[in-house]
């Protein structure tokens, strides 16, 4: 019962009334970042995280995690009134929520995506509440040696389930690793990697720098080159009595919701899963084991509840490793444990001991941040539409400046300005081709942890790499990601055995 | 397409053989009683790099990936125009917050991309071109007390610090 007396502390610090007006600002800005099309909560919490350095660490975590909220649930509205997913991770709902507004019923699937996210949200914080606790408390006992090994499981997810092109991926989880580099060597105090002896690079590659340059310059100019061309808003009717008549008629999905919630908040957990591929899942899945599959991708209710109640939940999901472990499970999560170093706090289990007001005032922020979430979203249908057809020549120059000002505001640096420009740029060029983003981003905020447990584990252990194989837990997770790492291997072994079998020759296919 | 793979692949493969020879500027080897060198950490993830730079360039020829089978344009005319235009609008908006600080260059920056880009008003270009950056000074200096770079206009703002702080 002691997670209940810290949960209402917590409640004591979320309601609060700084940050209960920061938490409702903070699901607005969300809202409105979701609903944009080509923007999600990584680049509102990267773009925005500069500006919560006016406000202490509690606070501005309270502020970020109600945009990463707010964004879950905007990303439905312009998947559904659009047909363009507002962010990647409301993709599986443009599959019904588009037909359905198309039928005229668009009020109905905004009311049913914001149902389901109330309810992936809500049913993801409880687990959240039962799981945290005990994990940090099994964390406490890490090790360097386990803390690199559960690094390893980080990064080996993204090879093992990512999808992307391997070498791809592995440059883009090695290159992130190397800037982290960049600076002073913290065991000899030596400076390196000080490119053309330029001072900017003596303080190192603020993470801030490449996730602002990626999620803010980068995923803008992505954005410019694809969505050129008029889009079409749907036609929405909102009334109370058809909006309750919606929810009247969505309590036949509370089954497709539950099981949502379920597969998001678990996927989420995966550093390289996380919610696309979680309401991707559950979409699928619902469809499945309906009774009426077909109807699926012509306006089915549930097609819409079961994404949409996912990808909250996995936003939720991918906050547990971050909080327990110092392992973010999304992009998002990285920025804000990013975050958390800049704040002052040490992101790991000892975060559950030593910073219980931060921690269960996040927690409880949580619960407050749905409430209002929900209810923003269905009072304010017509302004999200409106915002829609915003355009994006005004929208686009105020992202840029914003840029700019928050990639100079940590360091107070022009040097950085450039840097993030340069990435900004590099990135957009080599996210055309394929490279990864999110590996890069993760490295980046984890190099440095990553390099002093792998130096200080193997100074222990003078040298021999065994150390990470020969205490229990740490083998256990060093196998599960080598297990992960090689995964790509097996499954292109079994595909050439396969190939020989058939007796065709395999080279044609393509690897994965 | 197909060249644009290519040329990134070789250009990172470069680049992870010049982080490779940087690294190596700090001991890469075992020190005594230290540990790793302060350089192994980016060498041999440099090395990782340059590796996977090679792989990419090997499936680049055996025609694997998406890209190198793609008989689309890197990028089409137009796009290329606009995120042209773009990129170079940023890069002379960065360039002069080093002359005439940022609360020139971001009126400057907005009039350009409304009005040239977007083909807005001159009504709405002027109300952003002016807001922003009244509300980046009051919202970063007033409030944060971060000081942004104002390079030649540095003076005028004296007596607008005097009336603030």
């Amino acid at each position: 019962m002691e997670t209940i007396q810290f949960l209402l502390d917590g409640f004591v610090v979320a309601l609060q009334p700084m940050n209960l007006f920061l938490v409702i600002v903070g699901c607005a800005v969300g809202l409105f970042i979701g609903a944009m099309p080509g923007l999600g909560s990584v680049n509102g919490v990267a773009i925005l995280l500069p500006v919560t350095f006016i406000v202490p660490p509690t606070s501005a975590i309270i502020f970020l995690a109600a945009i990463y909220y707010g964004a879950m649930y905007g990303g439905a509205i312009s998947s559904i009134m659009l047909g363009i997913p507002g962010a990647s991770t409301a993709v599986a709902t443009t599959f019904d929520g588009r037909p359905l507004a198309l039928k005229g019923q668009a009020d109905k699937a905004l009311v049913a995506a914001a149902v389901a996210s109330f309810a992936g949200g809500t049913i993801s914080i409880i687990l959240f509440t039962a799981f945290a606790p005990p994990l940090a408390h099994v964390a406490l006992i890490f090790g360097s040696a386990e803390e690199f090994a559960l690094m390893m499981l980080a990064f080996g997810t993204f090879i093992g389930l990512g999808g992307d092109d391997i070498p791809k991926t592995l440059f883009s989880i090695c290159i992130g690793l190397v800037m982290s580099a960049v600076g002073l060597d913290v065991i000899s105090g030596q400076p390196r990697l000080i490119f053309g002896d330029i001072t900017g690079f003596f303080h190192g590659i603020n993470f801030l720098v490449l996730a602002i340059g990626i999620y803010g310059i980068g995923e803008i100019l992505w954005t410019i080159e694809s969505s050129r061309g008029e889009v079409s808003v749907s036609q929405a009717v909102v009334s109370v009595r058809r909006i309750l008549a919606a929810l009247k008629e969505l309590l036949k999905s509370t089954k497709t919701m539950l099981m949502g919630s379920f597969i998001g908040f678990f996927v989420g957990l995966l550093p390289a899963a996380g919610a696309t591929p979680g309401s991707i899942m559950a979409y699928g899945f619902a469809k499945s084991t309906s009774k009426d599959p077909d109807s699926y991708g012509k306006g089915n209710i549930d097609g819409v509840a079961a994404p949409e109640s996912a990808n909250n939940a996995a936003s939720t999901g991918s906050m547990l490793p971050m909080l327990t472990l110092g392992i973010p499970g999304s992009p998002t999560t990285a920025i804000l444990l990013g975050g958390m170093v800049i704040w002052g706090l040490e992101p790991g289990p000892r975060l559950f001991v030593e910073q219980t007001e931060f921690v269960w005032g996040l927690i409880a922020s949580l619960y407050v941040a749905n409430f209002f979430s929900i209810l923003l979203n269905i009072a304010f249908i017509p302004i999200f539409i409106w915002v829609l057809k915003l355009s994006f020549t005004i929208l686009a120059p105020i992202i840029f400046v914003l840029c700019v000002v928050g990639g100079y505001a940590p360091t107070q640096d022009m040097h950085d300005v450039w840097l993030m420009l340069l990435f900004g740029v590099v990135g957009y060029f080599m996210r055309k081709l394929d490279y990864p983003m999110a590996p890069m981003v993760l490295a980046i905020v984890l190099g440095p942890l990553a390099e002093s447990s792998l130096r200080q584990s193997l100074l222990q252990s003078h040298g021999s790499m065994m150390v990470f194989f020969e205490r229990p837990i740490s083998g256990v997770i060093m196998a599960l990601s080598l297990a992960l790492f090689l995964m790509p291997a097996f499954k292109m072994a079994k595909k050439f055995i396969k190939a020989r079998r058939a007796g065709s020759a395999g080279n044609d296919e393509p690897s994965q | 397409m197909r060249r644009a793979e290519l040329i990134m692949a070789m250009v990172m493969a470069i680049f992870s053989a010049y982080l490779m020879w940087k690294s190596a500027e700090l001991p890469i080897g075992w020190i005594p009683d230290e540990g790793p060198g302060g350089g192994a950490f980016p060498f041999w993830l440099s090395l990782g790099m340059l590796i996977c730079s090679v792989w990419t360039i090997v499936r680049w020829v055996k025609r694997i990936t998406p890209q190198s089978r793609s008989t689309q344009p890197y990028f089409d005319s137009h796009a290329l125009t606009l995120i042209l235009m773009v990129v170079a609008a940023l890069i002379l908006m960065v360039g002069s917050i080093h002359f005439i600080g940022v609360y020139g260059a971001v009126p400057l920056f907005f009039i350009f991309y409304m009005r040239f880009l977007g083909r807005h008003s001159w009504t709405k270009t002027w109300t952003l071109a002016l807001a922003t950056p009244v509300v980046t000074f009051l919202f970063f200096e007033i409030i944060l007390h971060i000081t942004l770079p104002k390079g030649a206009t540095e003076e005028l703002f004296y007596p607008l610090f005097d009336i603030f702080m």
